[in-house]
């Protein structure tokens, strides 16, 4: 595999932000209650993403030790406010609807990370492509959450009645559990187990391993 | 050449400020006219649609036309055109001291802390006849401040419709008062009993169609009794004496004179 198709293409299953490095999980949990609001989400993560990554790197070989922290916030901050901008000039409704969040990206750490580890120590192209497959990890794992929570807290895929609500006149009783940011952390739970049943290098070593119980040691030598 | 040395460290920081201010500053000066623009289609939308008055296949632009918006001193409840709709803002009168008055802790039941001595309000009529006149009203929930439209007929008591266009209720518990099934059951109920009392309530579950008082009853959102509450509460300060009480009574005295 090339380096750079190895660089996009490693954050989404075997490096992935979320469930690997378990990053950017506050925005996993607040956004994902709908498909439609995650996806924009998830393209405006993958914008910022993928041009901080660029221009942190074009500037890498100027950018001061000191001050190299507050430059990347301020090359992000000001791309997450430009999104943003476009965000209320063409999808207002959805601008309302994620309010804060979309301002909350530039603490979101996938982005401040990939510039930190990635973007000084690589070329432009090199980076974009980086931020772009991280952007695509993020999203492959938002959108399997916003797919379950909106499926069993509403009914709907994609705003598309599958199982009409009995509020509704239906016979589903939506479980409002899912309707909840937390019940994110439960799905995000369980989708990093089936990730790493499938990829079982990612389990991690046990930090420390218990020993036999003294009383068990016992009754064997018995 | 070294990066560490002060004068690098200022040069970098200078113009990376420079340039990124300029690009804030120019986005956002290129998208103003389109943001401002979505605000008023989505303001416009909401009342209408509390109204009843959208139309799926009409612009929403030409529908409002048919709007009259007036500005109203809520003290006396006169119509005040002292004041220009364009200079209206809603936020920064109701923060004013001189636009303003504090409410008091038995007054305030929306949770408004200060209420603006002056509102804007849309009339529609229909050739001529009052035929929908539209209330902005808002109270605190659970989260934060819900703000809506409420639409009354030309009897001034029965509801049209109720239109929340901002809240942060919770997303299927308190934000289903966006919800169109629970929107239509608002209308046709009456907010004013005989006597002039606000009487209009969100209440805890379902209405018994049966109780003389159903028509003054919506059912409650399950699961967000302080959000329905919330509801209750904002009606009851807006159509209040501290709310359009006096606009009410005044146009009720307009009306008779006229007959």
């Amino acid at each position: 595999m090339s380096k750079a198709k190895q660089v996009l293409l490693n954050p989404i299953f075997n490096d992935n932000p979320i469930a690997l490095q378990i990053l950017g999980i506050c925005s996993a949990l607040a956004v994902t209650g709908t498909l439609y609001i995650t996806l924009i989400m998830c393209v405006a993560l993958t914008a910022v993403v993928t041009l901080s990554n660029f221009f942190v790197s074009l500037i890498r070989n100027h950018i001061p030790t000191n001050i190299r922290i507050i430059v990347q916030i301020s090359i992000i901050a000001t791309l997450v406010m430009l999104v943003d901008e476009v965000l209320q000039a063409y999808d207002y409704e959805s601008s309302k609807t994620l309010s804060v969040f979309v301002g909350l990206i530039v603490t979101n750490c996938i982005v401040m990370g990939r510039a930190e580890a990635f973007a000084m120590k690589n070329g432009p192209i090199m980076s974009a492509i980086d931020g772009f497959g991280n952007g695509l990890g993020y999203s492959i794992i938002l959108i399997v959450i916003a797919v379950i929570r909106e499926f069993v807290g509403a009914g709907t895929f994609y705003g598309i009645e599958i199982m009409p609500l009995t509020t509704n006149g239906g016979w589903y009783l939506a479980n409002n559990f899912f309707l909840t940011p937390a019940s994110s952390f439960f799905i995000i739970g369980f989708t990093i187990w089936a990730l790493r049943q499938w990829k079982t290098d990612q389990i991690e070593e046990p930090e420390f391993k218990i020993s036999k119980n003294s009383l068990e040691a016992k009754e064997t030598s018995v | 050449m070294n990066n560490d040395t002060i004068r690098k460290t200022l040069i970098v920081a200078i113009s990376l400020c420079l340039v990124c201010s300029a690009l804030i500053s120019f986005s956002a000066v290129e998208l103003r006219d389109l943001q401002e623009a979505n605000k008023t289609l989505d303001k416009q939308t909401k009342i209408l649609s509390a109204a009843g008055l959208l139309v799926t296949d009409k612009d929403v632009s030409s529908l409002f036309k048919s709007i009259e918006i007036k500005i109203v001193n809520l003290e006396t409840g006169l119509f005040d055109s002292s004041i220009s709709i364009e200079d209206f803002d809603e936020s920064s009168f109701s923060r004013n001291p001189n636009t303003s008055i504090e409410l008091t802790s038995d007054t305030d039941i929306a949770l408004l802390k200060r209420r603006e001595n002056f509102q804007s309000i849309y009339l529609h009529y229909d050739n001529e006849d009052l035929n929908a006149i539209i209330l902005p009203v808002r109270g605190y929930g659970l989260w934060g401040t819900m703000k809506g439209y409420l639409a009354l007929e030309s009897d001034l008591k029965t509801i049209i419709g109720l239109e929340f266009f901002d809240h942060k209720e919770t997303p299927g518990l308190g934000g289903e008062i966006v919800n169109p099934r629970w929107k239509a059951i608002w209308k046709g109920k009456e907010v004013y009993s005989d006597t002039g009392d606000v009487v209009i309530s969100v209440i805890k579950g379902s209405v018994d169609k049966g109780n003389e008082k159903a028509k003054y009853q919506v059912d409650g959102l399950s699961g967000a009794t302080i959000t329905s509450n919330g509801v209750t509460n904002l009606l009851s300060f807006w159509l209040g004496e501290m709310g359009y009480g006096p606009l009410i009574k005044q146009i009720r005295s307009m009306e008779s004179v006229d007959v």
